[in-house]
């Protein structure tokens, strides 16, 4: 494991490099990164000048919502988003060399072509958040479950990005279908769960557990009860969800990487 | 104990394929079987055959990329498929068509990421650098990104890359296809030094069979996922019931020459091709054309080992 986060950082380390090369560009794309990102919140803002509340949410509610999916959902695409380009790997042949060097495939995946200029989207997420944390009264507990929640939220969503991606092991254009999920999960937790019938969000909780991202731990934050009446414990059930949501992922990469290693293709 | 020890190695796949509106066949296809050989330290081994024959299936399960469906492989005492990334450290592979540096980094920040991935030592690394650049001629592109090197430029950067580390055994897959002549000519030279220098094993599947003259005492020939031949170069031609051919270049035009154990296989003015045994000795057809002829000049071609290797796999 040691080894392994020594590996990622080495080959991040060098991508970030890399890309410091042209300080003018990367200081664009960053910018470019926050600019559009922000355009995304701006919708929902504007969404708001018809509205009062959402769902039953207002719109501060609604921006830390958006804020803990964004920071959680973006520092994960920003360490392993580079996983949904397993199809690529396999086709070009790259997959071959990654096995034949001394550190996990999986590693080699994740850290290929990290890119620092993402910090920008996180930073998007960051503001919004920061704009809407004043309608929290804070306390150390809630902080606690904020900070649980995050770096959980980025293990949930580092694990759909890589059991999504490992479908191209079976279909290797399938690259389309982990966006789906990656992106679209985290465009589906910047709105409050009321706006959705009960089957999603049962979905989002047993199948898919999208929701210990943000929905539960917020509703703890907020001080508000689950109009779905969901158990109070499924708002620090966070570490749990991912938990067993790692357990899923490690079975899932394990039978892709076997799959490709008894077919070659 | 053989460094490469192969034991009744196979690899099947099973293939999939429509064989109705819903009904589905599958055909198993035997891409290596029953497989075995053995390579010692020191050597330096071609592994040919035609397209399909099996050769990158067997680098594959070599090196642990693919898990054999039977049988047995050990490299360097380890078992590949198992011990996949602590053989890593053991082994280097070059595959001729693609490349395993980092597309958009110079050669020299590909070969610092390594040093550190390998953990290589400092001492190692200078001399292994100092050594493979000089010699590869890499001096000048160490700032270059490898997405801006020729075709030659980049596999003599892969190959120094896949050397860093020291590796016991080298695997070699096409490695000088699409180079130009002299490209060729300085990759084979170092890799032969390589060999003498450092007794590094050398494994290569070509193409081209100067590679493999230039290389290999050895060569092994592989087709339909079997061994057809396992031995030294000379036995190979002998054993494809190959012949050697005498060109005499006569003063004057003459009728075919007429002598024991040869034939004449073509005639251009003064100039005649005669073919003989490749196990049979030159001398005495030599001694018999002289003291026919007026010869002014002569010379003996070797078989062309392509054409020994269709026959080879015509039986």
């Amino acid at each position: 494991m040691v080894d392994a986060v020594r590996a990622y950082w080495l080959i991040a380390a060098l991508w970030i490099r890399a890309s410091m090369a042209y300080p003018v560009s990367f200081w664009t794309m960053t910018v470019g990164g926050v600019l559009i990102t922000f355009l995304d919140f701006v919708s929902i803002w504007l969404m708001f000048s018809h509205l009062d509340s959402y769902g039953g949410f207002s719109l501060r509610e609604i921006a830390l919502l958006y804020g803990v999916t964004s920071i959680a959902f973006r520092v994960a695409d920003m360490l392993v988003g580079s996983v949904e380009k397993i199809g690529q790997k396999v086709r070009s042949g790259d997959l071959d060399a990654m096995m034949t060097k001394p550190v996990p495939v999986l590693v080699q995946l994740c850290a290929d072509r990290f890119e620092l200029r993402r910090l920008g989207q996180i930073a998007q997420g960051v503001a919004v958040f920061a704009w809407a944390a004043p309608i929290v009264e804070w306390t150390p507990q809630r902080l606690l479950v904020l900070v649980v929640a995050l770096v959980s939220g980025v293990v949930i969503y580092f694990c759909v990005f890589v059991t999504f991606s490992t479908v191209q092991f079976w279909t290797t254009d399938a690259s389309e279908f982990a966006n789906a999920f990656t992106y679209g999960g985290n465009t589906i937790m910047q709105y409050p769960m009321t706006i959705f019938p009960r089957e999603v969000v049962r979905s989002l909780t047993y199948l898919l557990p999208l929701a210990f991202v943000n929905w539960y731990p917020c509703l703890f934050l907020l001080g508000r009860t689950d109009p779905y009446g969901a158990p109070d414990w499924f708002r620090f059930a966070s570490p749990l969800a991912a938990l067993a949501l790692v357990g899923v992922t490690a079975l899932v990469w394990r039978q892709g990487l076997r799959r490709y290693r008894s077919t070659g293709s | 104990m053989p460094l490469i020890e192969v034991r009744d190695l196979s690899r099947e796949f099973t293939i999939r394929r429509r064989a109705g509106v819903l009904r589905r066949e599958s055909v198993v296809k035997h891409a290596v079987h029953d497989l075995s050989f053995e390579i010692d330290a020191g050597e330096m081994v071609g592994y040919i055959g035609p397209n399909g024959a099996g050769k990158s299936t067997t680098i594959k399960m070599l090196t642990g990329i693919l898990v054999p469906s039977g049988g047995s492989a050990l490299v360097a005492g380890l078992e590949p498929a198992r011990q996949r990334r602590e053989l890593a450290r053991r082994i280097g592979v070059v595959f001729g068509q693609r490349t395993s540096l980092w597309w958009d980094l110079p050669l020299r920040d590909s070969f610092e990421l390594l040093r550190r991935i390998y953990r290589i030592p400092d001492r190692t690394f200078r001399r292994n650098l100092e050594d493979h650049v000089a010699l590869l001629d890499l001096g000048d592109l160490m700032d270059t990104p490898v997405r801006q090197l020729s075709l030659g430029q980049r596999m003599r950067g892969d190959i120094a890359a896949a050397l860093l580390h020291d590796p016991e055994i080298l695997y070699l897959d096409e490695p000088t296809i699409g180079l130009d002549v002299v490209s060729k000519g300085r990759l084979r030279e170092f890799l032969r030094a390589l060999n003498h220098e450092r007794r590094t094993t050398l494994m290569l599947t070509t193409h081209d069979l100067q590679d493999i003259e230039a290389l290999c005492d050895r060569v092994i020939v592989i087709d339909r996922g079997t061994a057809v031949f396992d031995g030294p170069l000379s036995s190979l031609r002998i054993n494809g019931g190959a012949s050697r051919t005498l060109v005499v270049d006569l003063v004057d035009e003459a009728p075919a020459i007429a002598i024991e154990g040869a034939q004449v296989v073509k005639v251009e003015g003064p100039r005649q091709w005669l073919s003989f045994p490749a196990d049979a000795s030159a001398a005495p057809l030599v001694a018999q054309v002289a003291a026919a002829y007026d010869v002014a000049d002569l010379s003996i071609h070797e078989p062309a080992i392509e054409d020994v290797i269709r026959q080879l796999y015509s039986h």
